[in-house]
């Protein structure tokens, strides 16, 4: 025993850090859109950094607790609440068997991570327990969570504290009041015209409704090749912006596909794609250009200051005589 | 490496290889921009090559018509690190365009949205652009974009035509487009902007299957048109297990 599910939300689906080494079979990785709000979550009940949690969309689902486990929500504010009770982000909580944990309206970002201890009762399925919907593949199922759903724990809480008095310094992870997305030059950055290559870094660009795990449609101002040709489809990654024949661009998410053949103007910095995950229709947005050096270099801090919280997060559960959940 | 070297010196290729990153976490190796046999041999070669690389940082690879994207993690391997490894190891990889695929038919009812279209848009008939879809023995060029979608070479450039403008939200499963030169099928349901003219009821990718992918790269697929009542049976003992 472990949850039911009694509303499913807006979109709630299964999603570790993703499904690698079947994209050349056409296997997309999917996984979390903001895999850092996963991976923080993960962290802070000293789980694998991969382990699978709940992400949720925009309108959070109401799930029962049929059993005591310990949790913590990350990533977007989606007002999450216990009994009606306010429930605090980015620390772990115990939330009593006969409990019910909901949602209430989204205050920023659009998804929320709800991680458990010593994860979910998923099978892996081609070493991943990520739901990818289009090709219902993996997760729970192979699609999203539905109302009446049960997921067991795969570990039941033995721990002996029932109140968490740290929590995450929420500065390790990005402001999501932040509109700049930062970008390096596509392959075919220099088939557009000029004035699309300096509008694309200046202008603004609103998501459109039609934005989805798979990719976010953006509107702007026509983005023109300098000649209109017919590109072999190639490998396209998360954060690849193609721009399609209409000039309006595309910027490929989590469940991508792992070709195309749209021209590539410029490709998100994987330290933003969280960011960017968490924008949703009618966000605006604006792209800045940085070197690759550069996003490497973000890339490395980050990390070393990841390590850093996972040694602090440690020491935590060392010093309140925590022990590890048994097998 | 190293015996076989002698070999690779008596055959050129028409392009040398550019490599390029793609954001922070991929380096694509490019066989040049035209679709040929000979080029995408070569992309099967270095791919069999680099499937057998233990290179730490390396997470996968996909070959497409005349690129391999080499995915890495930046934490564990720098760009500059992998693309030197890359050269060295790509320059002692013998030439060898031997290229035997596996021979598949795929049945399809030719009534597609776009099948006018085409058929306008090179001024032909209807039946023309049947007849030239399904004479040619197409190559498996790459699998990609979604579960088992194969890219096919070998189209008649008579029926070539550009993709929509604005790509459809919705393709079923089974569809069988064109894409400027190219053609393919729609293993499942997806968005996408190639121009339908009809549909297989062939699962081209079924988890079921040890090999969820009805076809590889490489393999040889030819065509056959079938009539509607065709199309239902073939789809119920497809899908219905």
């Amino acid at each position: 025993m472990g949850i039911k599910i009694i509303k499913a939300g807006m979109l709630t689906t299964i999603q570790d850090l993703g499904r690698y080494g079947l994209q050349r079979y056409g296997m997309a990785v999917s996984g979390a859109m903001d895999s850092y709000a996963l991976l923080l979550g993960n962290s802070i009940l000293g789980n694998a950094d991969n382990e699978a949690a709940i992400e949720c969309t925009v309108l959070g689902p109401t799930i029962y607790f049929e059993q005591t486990q310990l949790i913590t929500v990350t990533g977007a504010n989606l007002s999450p609440k216990v009994d009606g009770q306010s429930l605090p982000m980015w620390k772990p909580v115990l939330i009593e068997a006969g409990s019910l944990l909901s949602f209430g309206r989204p205050n920023s970002g659009c998804r929320a991570y709800i991680c458990f201890q010593g994860g979910l009762d998923i099978p892996e399925l081609l070493g991943s327990r990520s739901t990818y919907s289009k090709g219902q593949v993996g997760g729970w199922k192979g699609r999203p969570l539905q109302e009446g759903d049960r997921i067991a724990f795969r570990h039941c809480y033995k721990g002996k504290d029932s109140l968490f008095r740290w929590s995450m310094d929420p500065s390790l992870y990005p402001d999501l009041s932040t509109n700049v997305i930062r970008v390096m030059d596509g392959p075919q950055l220099p088939c557009f015209e000029s004035a699309a290559q300096k509008s694309f870094f200046s202008d603004v660009f609103t998501i459109s409704n039609n934005s989805d795990r798979m990719g976010y449609r953006l509107t702007s101002k026509r983005l023109r090749l300098t000649e209109q040709k017919e590109l072999l489809s190639t490998a396209v990654t998360f954060g690849s912006i193609q721009v399609p024949p209409d000039g309006n661009a595309i910027v490929l998410m989590a469940d991508h596909p792992t070709t195309g053949g749209y021209p590539v103007i410029a490709q998100v910095a994987t330290i933003d794609l969280p960011l960017l995950a968490q924008k949703g229709p009618n966000n605006r947005i604006s792209f800045e250009r940085i070197s690759l050096d550069e996003a490497h270099d973000l890339l490395k801090k980050q990390h070393t200051q990841f390590k850093k919280l996972k040694r602090a997060i440690a020491l935590k559960y060392e010093k309140t005589a925590y022990h590890r959940f048994e097998l | 490496m190293g015996s076989s070297h002698e070999q690779s010196l008596s055959i050129a290729l028409p392009n040398p290889i550019r490599y390029f990153p793609m954001g922070d976490q991929a380096l694509v190796l490019s066989f040049g921009d035209t679709i040929s046999e000979m080029v995408n041999a070569r992309v099967r070669q270095v791919a069999t090559h680099i499937d057998n690389w233990s290179q730490p940082g390396v997470i996968e690879y996909v070959p497409a018509y005349t690129t391999i994207t080499i995915y890495y993690d930046p934490l564990k391997i720098s760009y500059q690190e992998l693309l030197s490894v890359l050269q060295m190891i790509v320059q002692d990889i013998p030439e060898d365009t031997e290229y035997i695929g596996k021979k598949k038919e795929i049945p399809v009812y030719f009534n597609g949205a776009d099948l006018a279209y085409v058929a306008q848009y090179n001024g032909l008939t209807e039946e023309e652009v049947i007849r030239l879809h399904s004479t040619p023995e197409y190559r498996v060029y790459m699998i990609g974009f979604v579960p088992g979608f194969p890219y096919l070479g070998g189209m008649d450039s008579r029926i070539a035509t550009p993709r929509k403008e604005v790509p459809r939200l919705k393709i079923e499963a089974g569809a069988v487009g064109i894409a400027g030169e190219q053609t393919g099928v729609y293993p499942i349901e997806t968005p996408g902007g190639w121009q339908i003219i009809g549909h297989t009821p062939l699962q081209l990718f079924d988890l079921s299957k040890e090999s969820p992918s009805l076809l590889e790269m490489g393999d040889c697929v030819r065509f056959v048109p079938i009539t509607y009542d065709e199309f239902v049976l073939l789809k119920t003992e497809s899908y219905g297990h």
